[in-house]
This record gives C-alpha cells, structure tokens and sequence, in this order.
C-alpha cells in the first residue's frame, strides 16, 4: 500500500512533522542567542548545497551545470559562512561565562 | 553506494541539524551544536559527492565559496550583523532559482524524470518564486540595512494593488507553466522574471523601524525556498532543514512583531518608521526637561546602590560598547548591583545588542530580558538609558497613543532616571517621550561614548 502513495505526499508528511519540530524546538531558543540562531539557521538552509552539487555534477555538461556551479559557489559561501560567524559570536559568549565564575 | 544507504547518511545529517537548533537553549550547549550543525553539513555534502560527477568543478566552487565565506565571517563586524544576514539570505534565494531552473532544464541528472510530472512542476514553480522573492527582497533589506539606500519607505498610491495584479500574474504564468506539456520556458523565465520584481516591491515600503521583522521574515523564507527544492527533488533532508529554518524565521518574526506590539499584516504592508524625526508633540504645550552633565549623572550613580542600564541602538551607532564595560565593571567594583535591560528590538534584529554586549566582554549574568527585569525597576536607585527612546516610552500605557499596547521597560518607575541622547528628537516612531519630561529624569545630552567615558572618570 505504502509503495502505491504518490511520493508527494510523503514529502508533505515529513514537511508537516519537521515544522512542527522546528516549532517546538525553536521556542526553546533562548532570546539571547536569538542572532546567532539567524546565523545557523542561515548555513543551514544552505543545504541546498546538495540540489547545486548535482545540478553541477550533471553528466551533460552544458549551460545547466554551469549554473549549478554558480549555485555551489553562493551555496558555499553561506555554509563556511554561516556557521564560521555562528562560531565566532558562541565564542564572545563563552568569554562572558568564564569571568562569571571568576 | 546504495540508494538506502544515501537516504540514511541524509538522515543522520537532519538529525544533526535539528540538534544543533536545539543547543541554542543555552550558550555551553550552543557550540557544540554548532559543531553538529558543521558535522550534519559535512556528512550531506560527502555524501552526495558519492552520487555526483564532476568532482573537480564541484570541489573548486565549494573552496571557492569557503574562503569568500571565511573571510567575510572573520572580519565582519558585529554592529554588520544584520547586514550580513540579509546578504546571506540572498544568497540563499539565488542559488535556489539557479537549482530550480537547471532542474528544468536538465531533469534527469537530479534523478527525475525526462519529461516533468506536474507535482514536480509545481513544487519547482513553489522553489522558484519563493527563492526569487528571497533574493531580491533581501537586497533591498541589505541595501536599506547598510546605509546604501534610504530607511525610510517607498509608497506611491496603488502600491498594494500593483502588488496584488503582479502576484495574479506571476501565479498566472506558474498555472500556464504547471499545465503546459513541455517544458514552457516562456511561462516559467516570465514567472520567476515577475518574482523577482514582486521580492523588491514587497521590501521597499517597509521601514527602517521594522528591520528587525523583516530580516526575520527573509530567514522564514529562505527556509521555505530549501524547503520547496527539497520538494522538486524528492529529498527529505532539505525538506527538513528548510522546514526547521522557515518555522524558525516565521517564530522570530512573531516575537519582533509583539515586541513592537504591531500586526504582522501592517508590517508586511508597509509605510512605518517614515517619520524622519519630526518632534510631534501631543498637547502643543512647551514641557520642560531637566539636564545634567556628566559628571552629575556619575556622582548619582556613584552614590545609587543598584543600577539597570538600559542600551539601545544609538549605543551600537556611537560605538561605545567598551566604554559601557568600563562604566559597569567601575559601578561593580563599588558594590553597587549594576544590569542590562534588553528589549527584543534593542538592536537591529532578533538578539543583536546581546551579541554586541557580549562582544564587549560585558558577563552574561549581568544582562537580562524584559521579561526578568521589569517587575526590578520600583526597587532600583537610578537607570540610564543609552540610545534607546521608544522601548522605555511610557505613551505604551496610554490608550490611544500610535504605540499603546507595545511592551517596554518600565524605566519610568525607577528612583531616578538618567537619559543620555544627543538632542530631545524622537525615536523611531516619531513620538515625543514623556520619560524625558518627569521630575525625576536627568537629561544628559552629547554622543553616547564620549558622556559614558567621562562618567566612568568621574567615578
């Protein structure tokens, strides 16, 4: 039966539960990460990454994969980024921490 | 490898992500989610180079786009922070059409069908136009962001209703694309060509004053592009991470709104913040205001034995973070009991002044949110306000006034008051503060730095 669902529908499944995860899970955030969420969630839609690789790596070398090519590079940038300024702002957090328990 | 196998690592990789959205709760258990969300990346990115050709091409771009990324994240300021955000956005919104219309063209090497089905059509017609948007909206939010381009609004009359005949058409040319039987072209380069124009026009009449939504509402939607790719490509992990990031933008988004107690709707629809700060005052009466120098405003806090400072934007402008430090640890160093207040739109986007505090070594314990702090401000000897105006007006309790109803720090029920400003113009919202004028507040007037530095000689 399960083979027979058009895959469509199971792709709004997962859609429906991961927006609800992310609901749930985002709420948790505390207000005071709440620009460094920005940042990560930014590289993370970066995933897309994965649609430019393929596109890039099509076996017909034409316009297409060029312009998959140019998606990696945009792609690219947001993923380093992304979670390299993430990393930085945790960082200054992390500081503030360490002379609070001095 | 095996088509499973793929599908598991994928897995993995979403699972990861979600873990690192959930180390956000603390900052300890940030980083390492941090490094999860790195990991997740790692493990989707090497798995598809298993299923990909081309390696050199895909390899060089990404090295390419690593060291324009490292080098951005490295030298960025932090007051640039929305900006940079916007532009990553974009970049996002960008790379989404360019994956959509290569799909197009060229189905097969995504594992698609020759000919498209419709689902697939239509999921590619979703990614397309929400991509666009993104992009071309975030240039805008970048542009007005860094100071490029003008805060304030652009309205001309009809603007909703070019809006809502340009929405018509692009939804019109996606429907003519989704039911053509070959790959229309002509439908879909026109759809997304319309998109794009939509994406600036949406943007353009949204002030300065709502940044903070707006750049929230881009993160949503670039979200939502990952997402509507994921879709076109039959791929759970970017239905996830699209699902996590779009869900996430749309929750910031709603608590910038009720921060600046403002309808969503009005947001998007634009023409605040156009007040190019005109002193509008309610009854036309002169009130008078009581001024100090430095050096008052430093024996007063010398003298108090708790303080709450309240830091807003125009801290950021003046740059004076590090003197702000200085005047705490000084105030600290004398016993007295000295926090942070932060509103939610204190800065430019969700967090940002947290990010700047913590920037300047200020320690975590001593800033706190509106929520923790409010009920603290009957028992504090003195307040300073520091570039913020709107978020500490008390016209919020007044029934009738254009931002009644917003919540604010009740700076107003301290012992004393203390504001430093560089002249009596209004805030953002072009109200007059009455703040400004009860027996109790100290006016000090002059750039926000150079006044905390000379207060914390004083001391």
């Amino acid at each position: 039966m399960i083979g027979e669902i058009d895959p469509t529908i199971i792709n709004l499944t997962v859609f429906v539960l991961a927006v609800f995860v992310g609901y749930h899970v985002v709420w948790n955030v505390t207000p005071a990460l709440h620009t460094p969420l920005m940042s990560v969630t930014n590289a993370i839609s970066s995933i897309i990454l994965v649609g430019a690789m393929l596109a890039a790596g099509s076996a017909e070398a034409d316009w297409g994969a060029w312009l998959g090519a140019a998606a990696v590079v945009l792609a690219s940038i947001n993923v380093f980024g992304g979670f390299l300024v993430t990393q930085r702002m945790l960082e200054m957090f992390k500081k503030k921490d360490k002379k609070g328990q001095a | 490898m095996s088509v499973n196998f793929i599908a598991l690592a994928y897995l993995v990789a979403a699972v990861f992500f979600i873990l690192s959205l959930k180390g956000l709760s603390s900052p300890t258990a940030a980083r390492r989610g941090n490094l999860l969300g790195m990991l997740g990346m790692g493990i989707a990115v090497s798995t598809t180079l298993t299923i990909t050709g081309n390696w050199v091409l895909i390899l060089s771009c990404i090295a390419v786009g690593a060291i324009i990324g490292s080098i951005v994240a490295q030298r960025i300021q932090m007051t640039a922070m929305p900006e940079l955000i916007a532009f990553m956005h974009s970049l996002v919104g960008l790379a989404a059409v360019f994956i959509a219309i290569a799909a197009v063209n060229n189905p097969v090497s995504f594992g698609l069908p020759e000919i498209l089905p419709a689902g697939n059509k239509l999921e590619l017609f979703l990614g397309t136009f929400i991509g666009a948007m993104t992009w071309s909206g975030s240039v805008i939010a970048f542009l007005k962001l860094s100071g490029r381009m003008s805060g304030a609004p652009i309205i001309f009359s009809g603007q909703h209703m070019v809006n809502l005949l340009l929405a018509i058409v692009m939804i019109s040319f996606g429907l003519w694309f989704f039911f053509s039987e070959t790959t229309n072209w002509t439908a879909f380069s026109t759809m997304t060509a319309v998109a794009f124009l939509l994406g600036f026009l949406i943007i353009i009449p949204i002030g300065g004053a709502d940044m903070p939504v707006v750049i929230s509402m881009l993160n949503s939607y670039s979200g939502w592009a990952a997402a509507g790719i994921g879709f076109s490509l039959g791929n759970p992990m970017l239905i996830i991470a699209g699902s996590l990031v779009g869900s996430s933008g749309a929750i910031l988004s709603y608590i910038m709104c009720k921060a600046m107690n403002r309808p969503f709707l009005s947001v998007i629809l634009g023409g605040f913040g156009s007040d190019g700060g005109s002193q509008s005052t309610s009854d036309g009466a002169q009130k008078t205001y009581r001024s100090g120098s430095a050096d008052d405003a430093a024996f007063l806090l010398g003298n108090s034995d708790s303080v709450i400072i309240i830091p807003g934007y125009g801290l950021a402008v003046a740059r004076a973070q590090h003197a702000v430090k200085e005047l705490a640890l000084a105030l600290h160093k004398k016993g007295i009991n000295i926090r942070f207040a932060i509103h939610p739109v204190a800065g430019r986007m969700p967090g940002h002044m947290n990010v700047l505090l913590a920037e300047a070594e200020i320690p975590y314990e001593m800033v706190q949110e509106m929520e923790e702090i409010n009920s603290d401000f009957p028992n504090t000897d003195v307040v300073l306000v520091l570039g913020a105006n709107d978020v500490v007006n008390p016209a919020a309790n007044v029934p009738g006034s254009p931002i009644y109803g917003m919540p604010i720090l009740e700076a107003y029920k301290a012992r004393t008051v203390m504001v430093v400003k560089r002249s009596m113009a209004a805030g953002y919202a072009g109200l007059d503060n009455d703040l400004f004028y009860m027996d109790k507040t100290m006016m000090v007037f002059g750039d926000a730095k150079k006044v905390v530095e000379d207060m914390v000689k004083a001391l």
